[in-house]
């Protein structure tokens, strides 16, 4: 139950501010279909219901400073590419390579964070991942040397409960 | 103020269009399908993070705090929840497209022998 007035708070503040409306017949018109929606398909949004809600919020909280961490790594990412692009030996500089490892993290929604993370970062984008294996493709060896796990590592400790699990069954 | 929050919001608009053209000149100048996509797929999500901003910005410092309307800070949080979904889905626009480029055979170019996708293409025995 609490899980459904979560969705339907949720779906109530995006719609007002979405609607920018507050008179009667818009709230009212929200609240019916907010309602309307949360009955028929709130359990589409959130596979695990059962984490208390502290770890969530922790959660939540080193996401948000993760993002921050994020804008300052796509910043040296752009830089690095302007710097690339408008230098006149550019192609000297490009020695690109694939570059395989294998992920620790667990969930879906990590390894999507760290793919994503990969692809902002400065000379490395994720090509694909099947399973735990993940192939990225480095510009240069620099690049390529920076993908040291060091990543890895901050997105397992902002689940901490999935490094401890990660961390039992020893290196890959 | 307000002439301060336009030169902040002038600020970042410029800075957005530099990093656009930076991405821009790298998508031509690069020599391969992959890395075009590394110009293509970075410049790209920060250019519409800063000229978003700029918007936001430039919107924030066009509020009336006398008679104040919440349309108008709401039209704010919209430009920041553009932002958001920008950050999420830009990268992943260019995995699905590194992915595709990779699965439709394009050869990376490379400098060094050894590739793992070559490895991995064995295991799987086509």
């Amino acid at each position: 139950m609490a899980y459904k007035v979560f969705i339907f708070i949720l779906l109530m503040v995006t719609w007002v501010i979405l609607s920018g409306q507050f008179d009667a017949f818009h709230l009212v018109l929200g609240l019916i279909s907010c309602a309307l929606v949360t009955s028929m398909s709130a359990d589409l949004l959130f596979r695990e219901r059962d984490a208390p809600v502290l770890q969530r919020v922790q959660e939540g909280w080193s996401l948000a400073w993760y993002f921050l961490w994020m804008l300052w790594q796509i910043l040296l990412a752009n830089i690095a590419i302007l710097k690339l692009a408008l230098s006149p030996n550019a192609l000297q500089q490009v020695d690109p390579s694939i570059v395989h490892f294998k992920t620790k993290l667990k969930s879906n929604f990590a390894k999507f964070l760290l793919a994503n993370s990969i692809t902002l970062t400065p000379g490395t984008v994720t090509i694909k991942i099947s399973g735990d294996d993940f192939y990225v493709h480095a510009i240069n060896d620099e690049a390529a040397a920076g993908l040291n796990g060091e990543m890895e590592r901050r997105i397992a400790s902002i689940y901490r409960v999935e490094s401890a699990a990660a961390g039992g069954k020893g290196d890959c | 103020m307000s002439v301060l929050i336009n030169i902040i919001s002038i600020v970042l608009i410029l800075a957005g269009l530099v990093f656009f053209l930076g991405s821009v000149v790298g998508v031509v100048r690069f020599p391969d399908f992959y890395t075009r996509m590394h110009a293509a797929g970075k410049g790209d999500t920060l250019s519409s993070l800063l000229v978003i901003m700029g918007f936001a910005v430039y919107h924030l410092g066009q509020i009336h705090w006398m008679d104040f309307a919440w349309a108008d800070l709401l039209v704010v949080l919209k430009l920041l929840a553009i932002c958001a979904f920008i950050m999420l889905t830009s990268p992943t626009a260019t995995h699905a497209l590194m992915n595709a480029g990779y699965e439709d055979g394009i050869e990376p170019l490379m400098r060094k022998k050894g590739n793992a996708l070559d490895n991995e293409e064995g295991e799987k025995g086509r």
